[in-house]
């Protein structure tokens, strides 16, 4: 499990654009690099980046290698009725993990 | 250190990227029809500091349609930066992150919109320290 | 490092001017990383530290918060940091002191120098201070350590033979191959660096300025190397706690 930081208002009116802010701690280890016996650091990033709503899409992301450190990712979502905001990713190992913001919508 | 590594093995070192790998996918991805500059924005400092963690937004302005963004380092080690879709839920069209750079390059995104359009806009930045992805 | 070596050719006269924090010297992209606790990835560990702050795992079974209360109660401890303990006769850093409390009174086996758990504590009870002003007292039975650690930072070493007052105080605003030499201030710590892609300590940033005039790095905890972040703590007088900063 990857330490992750998300910010987004847990209440909005119906309609309002909300900002979603992720920061997700991973090496993103590009798989470029070598080690101090010159042997090339397995790659292993997460790729794949998904957010719904209740099961409707909001924004999904494939990432490469040139992502940073510590991913950070900011995008918006529609507020159209309460419900469950869910954020998945999946690295290169198969990892995946899930995070779950529960947003009243008035 | 990676810098010295990196000398020692310089034969071995990964080719860069090149302005044609990356037309090659840009055609991949639009086919026939040729991405027009505007429409889509690209942000990012013209002058880079640090390239192992560079802010970059991309979106368009105050538009729907819009499928996807892509977004393409000429001179890294791999050219393919992110691909992002926007689903029905999405708010604006536009997503912040940030990006490794391996050296002073040109950086592409398109736009695909609905309609079948394709849209382009780049930026020719000044890395003075490389990210260490090599 | 090679463009270290150009500062051979830069002949500055030492002065002292009055501190200034890294962040004004380093890019508007890279202050408003700091400036923004949710695009912060320094907060990542912070986050991670709210968690050992409240972790009853340990030998003696007492977590930080059943001994100090909420962590609010450490607002302004690790702007006096390092601090002279007068039990040991020396002075200890803000990451000692937590070593001391997880080994004596968590029974504890240290956690290891630049862990991440280490890291996220003290970044955690360092962020409790922050905008506060830094407040070192090296006066009375401390000041023998800030003389020594004053001592060091004026010492030439290494292959390059330069001292950090050097850099620090006498080239501090000029550029160095892009970047502008800090004044080498503390205040920030532990901070994220994107050189390192991760959050680090003030010891580590020393021996990189260590390992870029080619000189033996001090060993972990060494009284010299206590007293040279003993030095830098009085010489960051009044700046403001800026834990977890972002460096380039
Ligand atoms: C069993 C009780 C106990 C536990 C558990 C404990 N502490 Fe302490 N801590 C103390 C006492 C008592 C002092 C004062 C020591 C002194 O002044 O010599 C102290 C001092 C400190 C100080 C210095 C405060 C100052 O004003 O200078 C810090 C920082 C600190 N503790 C952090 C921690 C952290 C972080 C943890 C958990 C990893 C922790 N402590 C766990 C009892 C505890
Ligand atoms: C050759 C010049 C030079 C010398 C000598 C030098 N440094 Fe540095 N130091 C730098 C530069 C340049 C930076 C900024 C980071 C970078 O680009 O490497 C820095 C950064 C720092 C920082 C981080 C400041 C911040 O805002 O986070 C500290 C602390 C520091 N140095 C302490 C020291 C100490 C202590 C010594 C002596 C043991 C020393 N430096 C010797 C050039 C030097």
């Amino acid at each position: 499990m990857s330490r992750v930081l998300i910010n987004v208002p847990k209440s909005c009116k119906k309609g309002d654009i909300l900002d979603v802010k992720v920061l997700i701690s991973h090496p993103m280890e590009s798989g470029q690099r070598r080690d101090e016996q010159g042997q090339i650091i397995p790659r292993k990033i997460i790729n794949k980046f998904t957010c719904a709503w209740d099961g409707e899409e909001v924004f999904s992301a494939d990432l490469f290698p040139a992502i940073a450190a510590n991913p950070f990712l900011s995008f918006s979502a529609l507020a159209v009725a309460s419900g469950t905001l869910s954020m998945t990713w999946v690295d290169d190992d198969g990892h995946t993990q899930t995070e779950l913001v529960a947003i009243t919508v008035v | 250190m990676i810098g010295a590594s990196g000398l020692l093995l310089a034969g071995l070192a990964p080719a860069r990227a090149t302005e044609d790998q990356v037309a090659v996918l840009i055609e991949k991805l639009v086919g026939a029809a040729k991405p027009t500059p505007g429409r889509v924005k690209l942000d990012l400092p013209l002058l880079v500091e640090n390239g192992n963690a560079v802010a970059m937004t991309v979106g368009v302005d105050g538009e729907d349609g819009v499928r996807s963004l892509h977004v393409f380092a000429e001179r890294n080690p791999l050219p393919n930066v992110a691909n992002f879709t926007f689903g029905p839920r999405s708010g604006h069209p536009r997503v912040s992150t940030r990006i490794r750079l391996a050296t002073s390059q040109t950086v592409i995104a398109i736009a695909v919109m609905t309609d079948g359009s394709c849209w382009s806009d780049s930026v020719d930045l000044l890395v003075t320290l490389a990210a260490c992805i090599e | 490092m090679m463009r270290w070596v150009a500062l051979f050719l830069c002949l500055a006269a030492q002065t002292q001017a009055a501190p200034h924090s890294g962040y004004a010297d380093a890019s508007a992209p890279v202050r408003a990383m700091q400036d923004d606790d949710t695009a912060n990835p320094g907060f990542l560990w912070v986050q991670q530290g709210e968690g050992i702050w409240s972790d009853a795992g340990v030998p003696t079974g007492h977590s930080c918060a059943s001994c100090h209360g909420a962590a609010t109660g450490m607002r302004g401890v690790s702007a006096r940091y390092p601090e002279y303990d007068a039990k040991l006769g020396h002075p200890l850093t803000l990451e000692q002191r937590i070593e001391q409390c997880h080994t004596e009174r968590q029974g504890a086996a240290p956690f290891a120098h630049e862990s991440d758990e280490l890291l996220a504590i003290t970044a955690f009870v360092g962020v409790q201070s922050r905008g506060m002003g830094v407040t070192v007292d090296a006066s009375g039975p401390a000041a023998p350590f800030f003389d020594r650690g004053k001592e060091l930072f004026t010492t030439r070493m290494g292959l390059l033979n330069l001292s950090c007052a050097e850099c620090h105080d006498g080239l501090a605003g000029h550029h160095l191959a892009g970047a502008t030499i800090p004044q080498g201030q503390p205040n920030g710590y532990p901070l994220y660096r994107l050189e390192w892609q991760a959050l680090g300590s003030l010891v580590r940033r020393i021996r990189n300025c260590l390992t870029g005039v080619r000189a033996e790095p001090f060993t972990d905890d060494s009284t010299d190397l206590v007293a040279l972040q003993f030095y830098l703590g009085a010489r960051a007088d009044g700046l403001k706690v800026e834990t977890p900063a972002v460096r380039p």
